[in-house]
């Protein structure tokens, strides 16, 4: 009957999204009056494994298969399908992610499950099993009932504050029946930034529109970054431009994100821009015009020539 | 080839939400209904490969009569003919329940879509159809190339891209760049009116989610303007006041 979260690495390294699903469930798992077990695929050192312990997970169901190593949506969904019905879960926890977005449809067709993506707040099961989530691209919020035996909830990165504790989860090898159909897709290549914060799990986000002027000056957008220890993001025009990639895109038709804080350099803030990052916590608006309608959507703003902001921006946050 | 296109009617991008009936139904009092942006991708992809490859292209919408003008667009940008599933898309397994149950009819080589819908944004269907018809699904498609059975793709993954090679059939969720958009010319326009729209009615579904009501965001607070010559105030204020640094 536990709750089963799906844990979802990064380079071998549990990401922070799943940090927070794996303390949601948890939760999730207390008002049910049951345990949380995590599921996780691929190699992954103990003490990866023991985190799922201190954010909440009872037990750990580790799928070492060296096939699973590859992040595979498609072969992920079986396993989790057959960890659900070794736990006979009733309750799906995981974070929205490119790879658990993948899975999750596989899965929820797979269990015919009831399924929320997107979901900002603990169940209400007053009524039943109630799930808040997130809208027209952050722009409104639905109650979903779930009426389903078996439900899904795909958790909205960074709206659950986590809270880590000395606990630890038993541990225990996971080896399912793998499905050769599940690996027909075959990856020729990977291209992927490494060392890099993520954007998709970045706290702190600095993001920079066509006001920089050009990519050759993207430096003092870094250089922030760095003094943040902040991801670098971009509005579409720099992406349809080929100044940045497009995985830096935030907007209506990129990435979305939902940090702390958000810094937008010389972005007017069109609403297809706003769309990507609403759900923002603080954002923070530098343009030269004061016109700009980002302003409206801001909760600091300053009127002036990012080459001149930018730069003082940094000095003073390697000063702190 | 056969290409299947999964479009979605909804609000404009630039569309203000609010609801009506005590919060449980939108209000489209004034709204523009379009076809899904990440749709849109899909079906000029589609496009493009039809006319390179000689495809035949099907729109389909799982939606009321007054997702047509959508419909009709689509036809005109250059998709064959089309289907509409007469039923309110309730939720994403409803909706991958009536695309598979048309797919199931006919032998499509390719079932597209847009990653995600811009109303729900759940990017599902596309997974939940391809385990339904027992095919591999890939999303987000950011390229697309046929070559006798098998498609080249670029996805993109968190912090990148990687390149894929897969056999036909598949099941897609597209964004950009996969293809410009298109916009209709006259002459799509008058053909689409003739184009075959058939409408056919749902397969029976258990209810697994309903959505209760809707609520909007409380508003973001009043904008706190800093000087340009005291930017560096903005630092310390980030820390003591937001405190997000």
């Amino acid at each position: 009957m536990s709750v089963l979260i799906f844990a979802e690495l990064d380079e071998g390294k549990l990401k922070k999204s799943s940090q927070e699903a794996i303390f949601y469930g948890a939760k999730v798992a207390g008002m049910l009056g049951t345990s949380a077990t995590a599921i996780v695929l691929g190699a992954a050192d103990d003490s990866e494994l023991a985190l799922a312990g201190r954010f909440g997970a009872a037990k750990v169901l580790h799928a070492t298969d060296t096939k699973l190593n590859e992040p595979n949506g498609m072969a992920y969904a079986t396993v989790v399908a057959a960890a659900a019905q070794q736990e006979g879960t009733k309750v799906i926890v995981l974070a929205k992610s490119s790879l658990a977005d993948a899975m999750t449809a596989r899965l929820a067709g797979k269990l015919k499950a009831g399924l929320a993506a997107n979901v900002i707040e603990l169940p209400d099961l007053s009524t039943g099993f109630r799930v808040k989530s997130s809208i027209y691209t952050g722009k409104a919020f639905a109650y979903n009932d779930l009426k389903a035996d078996i439900k899904i909830l795909a958790i909205k990165k960074n709206t659950i504050v986590t809270e880590e504790t000395e606990a630890s989860a038993t541990i225990e090898n996971f080896t399912p029946t793998l499905n050769d159909a599940d690996f027909v897709v075959n990856v020729k290549s990977t291209e992927k930034a490494t060392g890099d914060i993520l954007l998709p799990e970045a706290d702190l986000v600095v993001s920079a529109g066509r006001g920089l002027k050009g990519p050759e000056n993207w430096g003092i957008v870094e250089d922030l970054a760095n003094a943040l220890h902040a991801a670098t993001a971009c509005s579409k025009p720099v992406s349809d431009l080929d100044w940045r990639p497009h995985h830096e895109h935030v907007g209506q038709t990129g990435i979305k994100v939902s940090p702390n804080l958000y810094i937008a350099a010389g972005i007017s803030g069109a609403i297809q821009h706003l769309a990507g990052v609403n759900s923002s916590k603080v954002i923070v608006v530098i343009n030269k015009d004061p016109d700009a309608p980002f302003f409206k959507s801001a909760d600091y703003g300053i009127v002036g020539d990012v080459f001149d902001v930018l730069p003082r921006l940094t000095k003073a946050a390697q000063a702190l | 080839m056969k290409i299947l296109v999964c479009v979605t009617s909804v609000p404009d991008t630039t569309t203000k939400i609010a609801f009506t009936d005590n919060n449980t139904k939108l209000n489209k009092a004034g709204v523009t209904f379009i076809t899904g942006p990440y749709d849109d991708y899909a079906l000029a992809r589609a496009v493009e490969l039809k006319e390179k490859l000689g495809a035949s292209v099907t729109v389909l919408n799982v939606g009321g009569a007054d997702a047509e003008p959508v419909i009709r667009k689509c036809l005109a940008i250059g998709a064959d003919d089309a289907i509409r599933v007469n039923a309110e898309p309730t939720d994403a397994y409803f909706v991958a329940e009536q695309i598979a149950a048309i797919a199931k009819e006919t032998n499509y080589d390719l079932i597209l879509m847009g990653r995600e819908s811009i109303d729900y944004n759940g990017g599902q269907v596309h997974g939940i159809v391809g385990e339904m018809l027992g095919m591999p699904s890939i999303s987000p498609v950011m390229l697309l190339d046929i070559n006798g059975d098998t498609a080249s793709i670029t996805r993109e993954i968190e912090g990148g891209k990687e390149s894929l090679e897969a056999k036909l059939p598949l099941v897609l969720g597209c964004q950009e760049p996969i293809a410009e958009w298109k916009i209709p010319n006259m002459r799509g326009i008058m053909t689409a009116r003739t184009k075959p729209l058939r409408i056919v009615e749902p397969v029976s579904t258990q209810t697994l989610t309903a959505v209760g009501s809707y609520e909007l965001p409380a508003p973001r607070g009043a904008v706190k303007m800093i000087k340009a010559e005291d930017a560096e105030m903005l630092i310390q204020l980030l820390r003591t006041e937001a405190k997000v640094i």
